[in-house]
This record gives C-alpha cells, sequence and structure tokens, in this order.
C-alpha cells in the first residue's frame, strides 16, 4: 500500500492541485449558470486571458503589482463581457446567449492568437508559489500544497457570503425565480455584476495557481480546464458551489490517477465520460435539486 | 335513458409532486355524447387531471381506462400505499403500470386543448393543422421524403381544408397561427385537436378570455362539433354560465378534491361548492 | 369538395423552377472551367477551387446542423464528432491495398488490405472505380456516423437543451479520444495520420483520348444531391413534424407525434450528412486526423449557422459560401501586413480572425436572426416580389391555381 502511494503520490498531488484549481474556476460557471441559466462557454477563456496579462504585465512590472493589475484585469473583462454580450440577449431565447458566448471564447482566443503570435508564453515565476518542496520521497511547487488551502478557504469565504449576507440573499432569491425577485425590488443588473466579479476573481486566482504549475499560456489554454470545470459544476449540481468543488476535486484526481496508471490518452476522455454518466443517471447533479416544469 | 358505453373512467387517481399533493383520489367518469365539465377554483388541480389522463403525468396512484380498458396506471414506488394504510385496500391499485406517452393516448383517441394557447407559432394555420394528421398517415420517413406516393398527403390535405373549412378558418390558412386574433386561435386549436380524429376531446378552458357574446358562441359550438364528430366532451371551464348552459353533468374539484358532482341543477345549489367556490353575496 | 389541392402550380414557381435549373447547369459549366479550361497555374484560380471546394463541404455540413438545431430544435454541440467519424470510416476504406503498410507503419499495415475504389477499379477502370468507390465510400462514411448517432441518441436525446448540448458535446470529445488512441491503431491508425486515399484528384473521366478532371465538380455533386434530399425531408409530413417539435414538443406529443422518434430520426439523419461531410473534408484534405476535429469545428458550423439564419437552408448555404471566402480569400489581406499597397503593421497573422471573431459578434447581437431568417430563398419568391405580389410562406410546396 505505501509503495502504491509513494509510486503515485506526485499523481495524487497533482490531482488535488489541478482539482483545487479547477474548483475555482468551476464555481464561476456554476454561478453563472445558476443565476442566468446560462452556459459561459466563454469562462475558460476568461482564465486564459487572465494567465496572458500575467505573463505582459510582469514584463514591466513588479511581481506583486501585476498579480493585483491581473486580477483587477479579469474582474473588469467579466463584467464588460456580460454587459456587452449577455446582457442584450437576456430576454432571447436560450440559444441565442450561449451562442453569444460561444462567440466571446472564439473572439478571446483568436484575439489571444493575435497578440501572442501563436507562440507559447512562459509563465514567470511567482516567488512563493513556484518554491520547490518536498512531500514524503515526493518533489513538487508550493503551489500544489497552496492551492487545496486557498481554494477551501475561499469556498468557505464564498458560502458564508451566500448564506449570511444580504448580497448573498439576493443572489440566492435570483437564482430561484429571476422575475419575482426583480419584482420585489432587488437590483439584479447588480447582482449579476456581482456573480460575474465573484466567478473571474477566483478564476483570476485560479490562473496564477494553473500556470504556475503548467507554465506555459496558449490560447487554448483556458479550452480544457474550462470544460473540466464545466464538467465538474454540472457533476455535482450546477447552481451549488459545494457540488462544484467537490466535482472539481474529483475530477483532478481521477485525471491523474488516470495518467499515472498510462491511460494518458483517455485521462481527458474521463471528464466526459464522467459528464455523460451524471447527464443519465442525475442530471441536475450530485447536489443538485430536482424540478418539475409545469405544463 | 340507454345504457351509454364508459369513454373515460378515472379511478382513485392521485397525482403528487414531492409534498404537494395536486390530485386526491380523483375518481370520475364520462360517458358516451356527453358533455361533461370539470370546474373548481384555480389551483383545485383540474389542468393536473387532464395532464394525468393524457399521460403528461404518470399518476401516483390511481388507473385512467378508456372504453373500458386501461390505460394509464399509476407509479410502482407510489407513496400513496402508506397514505391509504388501514383504510379500504382497494383504493391502492396494485397493477402492473402502464405509461404509455402521451401521442400514444392520442392516438387511441383522446385529443385536448391547452389552457394557454400552445400553436406551432412559426407555423401558418393550415400546417398547424395538418401536423396533427401525421401521426395516422401511412407512411414512413423514406416515403415520405423521396415522394413515393402522393396518396397519403394529398388524402391530409383534403381533410385539412375539409376541417378548415367547417371552422370558418379557410381564409386565413396561410396565415401564421399567432397573426389571428386571439378568439380564432382557440378555435384552431380545436381545429387541430379535431384532425387527430379522437373519440373523446378534452378542452381545458375554451372560454377563457371570451366575453359574453363569443362564450355564447362557443356553447353552440361545442354542442355543434359534439353531433357533428360523433365525440364524448370533457372540458375545464371557469365561465359558469356556459357550464350549466351545456353540461350533462359537473365534477367539482378544490384543493386536489372531488367535493360535490351531480346535473348542473344539483350543483347549483350544493352548499359545499357555494362556499367553496361559486360564491354566495355578490361583493361591491 | 372544395377545389382540388394539387392543381396547377402558380406561374412564379414554374418560371422559378426554370431559372433553378439553368442557373445549376451554369454553376456545373463554370465549375467544369475552373477544373479544366482556365489556367492551373493562375492564383486566382487556384484560389477559387479551393474556396469552392471547402464551401460545398462547410454548406452541406451546415445544412446538416441547421436541419437538427433550425429544424426540429435540438441544440446539439456533436458535429464535429460525426464529421469525425465520416472522414475516418471514408480514409480507412479508401486507402489503395500497397499503401497499407506505409501508412499504418506502426500497425503492420492496419486491419483491412483492401479498399473499395480499387476493388471497383477492376471492373470499371481506374477513372471509374475511383468516381464510384468513393461514391460507395462516401455512403459508407455517413452510414457508420449514423450509427453512431443512434447509440448515442438512445440515451442523450431526453435531456433538456442546455444538457443536450453539453452531453453531445462530451461525445464528441470522447470519439476523439477514442480515434486517438494507439489501442484502435489497427484501424485508425492511433495518433498517426490516415493518408493516401482517393481525393478529389483522382475524380476524373476520359472521353477518348482527353481526360477532364471533376475534382471541384464532384463534392459539388455530392453537396448537391445530399442538399436537395435534406429539402425534401424538411419540405415533408415528417419536416413539419420536426417543426412541430422545435416550436412546442409539448403540443407536438399531444397532438400524437412520437417525440423520441422524431428526434431520433433527425439526429440519425443529421448525423448521416455530417459523416457525409467529413467524408468529403477528408478527401479535400488529402489527410485525416482526429485532433482537428475539436469543440471550436462545431463552433465554427454553429455561427455559420446562425449567420445564414436558423431554419434557413439556403440561409445556411449562402453564409458558409461568405464565411469560406472571407476567412480564406478576402480577408487575406488583414494577415499580410499591407493593405492596398501601403505597410499596414498591425495587419499581421491571426488578425483576419480577430476581425471575422468581431464580424460574428455583431451579428450574433445585432442580427440574430442572420441573413435569411427563418425563409427560404426561392426564385419564385423574388418573381413575386417584383411582380408586387403577397408573399407566400415558404413552407408549403404547392398552392392553389388563383
Amino acid at each position: 500500500m505505501s509503495e502504491w502511494i509513494s509510486a503515485n503520490l506526485p499523481y495524487l498531488l497533482a490531482g488535488i492541485s489541478v482539482g483545487g484549481q479547477y474548483a475555482l474556476i468551476a464555481i464561476g460557471y456554476t454561478m453563472v449558470y445558476g443565476i442566468l441559466r446560462l452556459i459561459n462557454f466563454a469562462h475558460g477563456d476568461v482564465f486564459m486571458v487572465a494567465g496572458l496579462v500575467m505573463v505582459y504585465a510582469t514584463a514591466s512590472l513588479p511581481i506583486y503589482i501585476s498579480v493585483i493589475l491581473v486580477i483587477v484585469v479579469t474582474v473588469i473583462l467579466g463584467v464588460v463581457i456580460e454587459k456587452v454580450a449577455y446582457k442584450p440577449l437576456r430576454s432571447a431565447p436560450r440559444m441565442s446567449v450561449m451562442i453569444s458566448a460561444i462567440g466571446v471564447s472564439y473572439l478571446l482566443q483568436n484575439c489571444a492568437l493575435y497578440f501572442t503570435g501563436g507562440l507559447p508564453q512562459v509563465y514567470p515565476a511567482i516567488p512563493f508559489l513556484s518554491k520547490v518542496v518536498n512531500v514524503g520521497p515526493a518533489t513538487t511547487k508550493m503551489v500544489t500544497i497552496i492551492t487545496p488551502i486557498l481554494t477551501l478557504v475561499l469556498v468557505f469565504a464564498l458560502v458564508a457570503l451566500i448564506k449570511y449576507t444580504k448580497v448573498g440573499m439576493a443572489m440566492r432569491a435570483v437564482s430561484k425565480d429571476f422575475e419575482t425577485s426583480e419584482l420585489m425590488g432587488i437590483k439584479i443588473n447588480n447582482v449579476i455584476s456581482m456573480t460575474f466579479v465573484i466567478g473571474c476573481f477566483l478564476a483570476a486566482i485560479g490562473s496564477l495557481l494553473y500556470f504556475t504549475n503548467y507554465n506555459s499560456v496558449i490560447p487554448t489554454s483556458g479550452a480544457m480546464p474550462g470544460l473540466k470545470a464545466f464538467v465538474a459544476a454540472v457533476f455535482g449540481g450546477i447552481g451549488s458551489v459545494p457540488g462544484a468543488v467537490i466535482g472539481a476535486f474529483i475530477i483532478g484526481i481521477c485525471e491523474n490517477i488516470i495518467k499515472g496508471l498510462g491511460w494518458t490518452v483517455f485521462s481527458d476522455a474521463f471528464t466526459f465520460v464522467l459528464l455523460i454518466v451524471i447527464l443519465l443517471v442525475k442530471p441536475t447533479g450530485i447536489f443538485g435539486e430536482k424540478a418539475t416544469d409545469k405544463v | 335513458m340507454s345504457e351509454k358505453r364508459h369513454v373515460l373512467q378515472v379511478e382513485n387517481a392521485t397525482m403528487q409532486f414531492g409534498g404537494v399533493v395536486a390530485v386526491n383520489n380523483l375518481t370520475m367518469e364520462v360517458n358516451e355524447g356527453e358533455i361533461v365539465a370539470l370546474i373548481g377554483p384555480n389551483g383545485a388541480g383540474k389542468t393536473t387531471a387532464f395532464n394525468v389522463i393524457t399521460g403528461v403525468y404518470q399518476p401516483t396512484n390511481g388507473r385512467v381506462s378508456f372504453y373500458e380498458k386501461p390505460m394509464v396506471c399509476n407509479h410502482p414506488r407510489g407513496k400513496m400505499e402508506k397514505l391509504y394504510k388501514g383504510q379500504n385496500p382497494k383504493m391502492y391499485v396494485h397493477e402492473h403500470t402502464l405509461a404509455p406517452t402521451p401521442d400514444h393516448i392520442t392516438k387511441l383517441g383522446i385529443a385536448r386543448t391547452f389552457q394557454n394557447i400552445r400553436l406551432w407559432k412559426s407555423m401558418t394555420v393550415f400546417d398547424n393543422v395538418i401536423i396533427a394528421k401525421h401521426m395516422r398517415a401511412k407512411h414512413n420517413i423514406f416515403s415520405s421524403t423521396f415522394r413515393v406516393s402522393r396518396k397519403e398527403e394529398v388524402r391530409m390535405r383534403e381533410e385539412t381544408e375539409a376541417i378548415l373549412r367547417e371552422q370558418g378558418l379557410w381564409r386565413v390558412k396561410d396565415d401564421l397561427a399567432t397573426s389571428l386574433p386571439y378568439g380564432l386561435q382557440r378555435r384552431l386549436e380545436i381545429a387541430r385537436a379535431l384532425a387527430t380524429d379522437p373519440k373523446l376531446l378534452l378542452l381545458d378552458e375554451p372560454a377563457a378570455g371570451m366575453n359574453p357574446q363569443e362564450t355564447l358562441e362557443l356553447a353552440s359550438f361545442i354542442h355543434d362539433i359534439r353531433d357533428k364528430y360523433q365525440l364524448t366532451i370533457l372540458l375545464i371551464e371557469h365561465h359558469m354560465d356556459l357550464v350549466m348552459n351545456i353540461s350533462d353533468r359537473i365534477y367539482v374539484l378544490d384543493f386536489g378534491s372531488l367535493i360535490a358532482h351531480g346535473i348542473p341543477s344539483e350543483i347549483q345549489a350544493n352548499q359545499h361548492v357555494i362556499d367553496a367556490y361559486l360564491g354566495v353575496v355578490e361583493d361591491e | 369538395m372544395g377545389k382540388k389541392l394539387t392543381a396547377k402550380r402558380s406561374s412564379e414557381q414554374k418560371i422559378g423552377s426554370v431559372i433553378a435549373i439553368l442557373c445549376i447547369i451554369a454553376l456545373y459549366v463554370f465549375l467544369f472551367c475552373l477544373d479544366n479550361v482556365l489556367p492551373a497555374s493562375n492564383g486566382t484560380v487556384q484560389m477559387l477551387i479551393t474556396v469552392l471546394k471547402k464551401a460545398s463541404i462547410y454548406a452541406l455540413v451546415c445544412v446538416s446542423m441547421n436541419l437538427l438545431n433550425g429544424f426540429t430544435g435540438l441544440f446539439s454541440l456533436g458535429q464535429a464528432g460525426f464529421m469525425l467519424i465520416g472522414a475516418y470510416a471514408y480514409a480507412i476504406f479508401a486507402i489503395p491495398a500497397d499503401q497499407h503498410n506505409a501508412v499504418y507503419q506502426y500497425f503492420d499495415g492496419g486491419a483491412i488490405q483492401f479498399s473499395i475504389p480499387e476493388v471497383l477499379g477492376n471492373v470499371l477502370g481506374k477513372n471509374g472505380g475511383a468516381f464510384l468507390g468513393a461514391l460507395i465510400c462516401i455512403i459508407i462514411a455517413g452510414c457508420v456516423a449514423a450509427v453512431f448517432a443512434a447509440l448515442i441518441g438512445i440515451p442523450v436525446l431526453r435531456l433538456k437543451s442546455d444538457y443536450l448540448a453539453i452531453a453531445t458535446l462530451g461525445f464528441a470529445e470522447i470519439i476523439r479520444a477514442v480515434f486517438q488512441w494507439n489501442g484502435l491503431g489497427k484501424i485508425t491508425n492511433g495518433s498517426n495520420l490516415l493518408r493516401k486515399y482517393t481525393s478529389f484528384n483522382d475524380i476524373q473521366i476520359q472521353v477518348g483520348g482527353t481526360i477532364f478532371k471533376l475534382g471541384t465538380i464532384f463534392p459539388f455533386f455530392i453537396a448537391t444531391l445530399s442538399i436537395l434530399i435534406i429539402v425534401l425531408l424538411v419540405t415533408s409530413s415528417y419536416g413539419r413534424a420536426f417543426k412541430s417539435i422545435r416550436d412546442d414538443e409539448v403540443a407536438a406529443e399531444a397532438m400524437g407525434i412520437n417525440l423520441f422518434k422524431h428526434k431520433m430520426l433527425s439526429f440519425v439523419i443529421s448525423s448521416f450528412f455530417a459523416g457525409v461531410g467529413g467524408a468529403l473534408l477528408a478527401m479535400f484534405q488529402t489527410t485525416v486526423q482526429a485532433a482537428p476535429f475539436r469543440s471550436s469545428m462545431t463552433y465554427e458550423i454553429l455561427l455559420m449557422v446562425v449567420i445564414g439564419g436558423i431554419g434557413s437552408i439556403t440561409g445556411s448555404v449562402i453564409a458558409s459560401f461568405l464565411y469560406i471566402s472571407a476567412s480564406e480569400w478576402w480577408l487575406r489581406f488583414l494577415d499580410s501586413g499591407s493593405f492596398m499597397g501601403m505597410s499596414v503593421p498591425f495587419f499581421r497573422d491571426g488578425f483576419r480572425k480577430v476581425v471575422f471573431s468581431v464580424v460574428i459578434m455583431v451579428i450574433v447581437l445585432f442580427f440574430s436572426r442572420g441573413i435569411m431568417g427563418d425563409k427560404e430563398l426561392s426564385f419564385a419568391g423574388m418573381i413575386r416580389k417584383l411582380r408586387g405580389k403577397k408573399a407566400v410562406p415558404a413552407a408549403e410546396g404547392e398552392e392553389d391555381a388563383q
């Protein structure tokens, strides 16, 4: 047993680490879907843009200012996208908004392709996170340990926000019943903007952690993590923050165990198999609620 | 009165959604050629009863029979067994469950209209009706696509034309369904239901939104189609003048339970019904 | 009994049909000239050929997606997966026997050792074999894609719209992973390319001593035929049933339409033609690999459908031609660094796609109904407009004599 652990420890650690990073992205998906019933296809690409901004910022600014800049820019980007691409289509059929999200994703990727010239950008080393540490027999970067801790701290903070603050209550109301909330005087636009602020803030943090591990940023860097985070959100129950987090950790760990077993080709596919299974068995996700439609 | 066949029999139908019992142990029957009304306050479970009869929901308990053959039966994991424990055990129907999809039930001969008109918005009046003929046509996707034989399509078109002419909708046959005035839209929905060659027609609030004049016309309209198409009709309605005018019998629901049943005069005099629904003194 | 319904077609429809047929003949003559008469070395001719081939393929794929999304209302994002299956199925059966060892070099020459065009070539001669063989392989490609669709459809089609989208997306990604897996290398060649199979350049006929190339006519022919079949389907009773499911499936079910059966039919047929499109794409690219068939390909097709108009077949065709022409040809200058002789520094590689993406966003936000909305472009309709008559909805195929 201990042999298995030491042989696979790097994979387990990587799994927990990337799971936490997926979780931070997944929260963005699940919150936006909970409120707008929109699959924000562009979220993964916002995450990628955060990575790129860090690369360019550190070229001329000190690390800690760059970090703050990344967070600010990502949040602004998310809010702008919402105002420009999603808000005008709020009363349009669901498919239109999803198509808009796909269009934004496409735009972000192409802009990134243009600005980077298609060359992978090397991510700067963030001093504390990139430090090499030993965990038992395995060596890894500090970020691997920081990630799960930081993720859990942020998630607890978020859950507390949703449960105990007025803003959180407003968000819960809006996700339950959009129109009635509006009629009850809740400022919908502010609630929605807040949702995107939180989601993008977490995605920015996630990008700091993720790219410290993976080092290079290309325009499609956001696609896979984005999709996987989304599957995590669906798995956990779309609209449920704890569910998305648990789903993300499960995906991260399993994906790396599969790599450890030698089936690297299927590590990505595993995520989708999980998606199919959950959609067939319990589409509302592990922690989701059953919804009946009125005819 | 000659012995009429039971067209529809609903026995101990219960429909439970989570904690809400929308329909509670409903038993009713409709006989051939009758016009029966189902009335009650909003939220009493009338449309839910329709949905159970037409297969949209599978009842938590109970059975629906069509021409005395069981058509819909309760969900196997029905929670009603506990609820009825200690009471008459025959109330819980332990049968092999039947859960046909709504299209199957329509093929058997039950058609319906909807409370909030559900016409196909992007399609013309003509197309809205001819689609209802699709299920009975003798074709498959290949013969239909490659126009192997024109016979079925021609037949469907002729029958659709006949229905539209009878309902006074021929003039507007090429207009979009949503461009029609409200009253004609309701008539179109009924025409569409008739196109499925039903034996039993379920009308969900056919007079909604109509003024007294239109309601009167609707009354004679319902009588006409009942005679012309040899139908049995079950309707949900709030316009009491229409209900009392045309119904042979009336069932009254309140909070999902049946509180009264009888001919119009009996119902009008029923104190329980008056308290729950019809009202006593006209308020200012 | 009322007036006869199947009486004469209106004069506009008759004239419209004649014009349509003339246009098609003219088009094919033009394509023939492109391949055989105009100078092959001319850059514009080359570009035109490439664009037309690619556009016809994408037109077919867009129409197949429109059938599913626009006409039946099933928001599926799995198109790339079925194109992938079609491309591979085609290539596998069209690699000449003597090339198998070279292509399947890591997998002992692969599972099969023959190719259909060759087998037929023994009977019909090289050109006949190539043509008929390619045709049969294309049909096989479509059928294989259809079979996969049937299997996937069973669990997936009962999901609600958003969930259907991500489930089909998920399946497409799983398919892509499976086709890259070396474990199936004997069939798929794993992560290596499939190549050397019959492609557009092999399609030609010999009349007397001259060889006439049909490299551009062939994809057009297949695409036209396929789109024609889809048009027949959409204007049939089943097509009406599909539209009713799109508009209100609760009402459709209440009027006797079996949702599962009809959704499955639409899904399978759409996937069949996506497979055919994939096969044509394989022929166009002359090499096939799983990696490019990712979700971004599906997104591009979806965007073309939206630009053309969800629910309009002519819209999809027009949009795909515009899109491919713009992206492959007209907007090339945006990548080239200069415009009309002036050096423009930010016109460098990738700018074209950026401009493109912005245009698409503008269309999605402000012109969401697309070019055609849900109407069809027809010559009869145009003539009617010219004559000042009221427009008749495109849904019907026939009308009374006035």
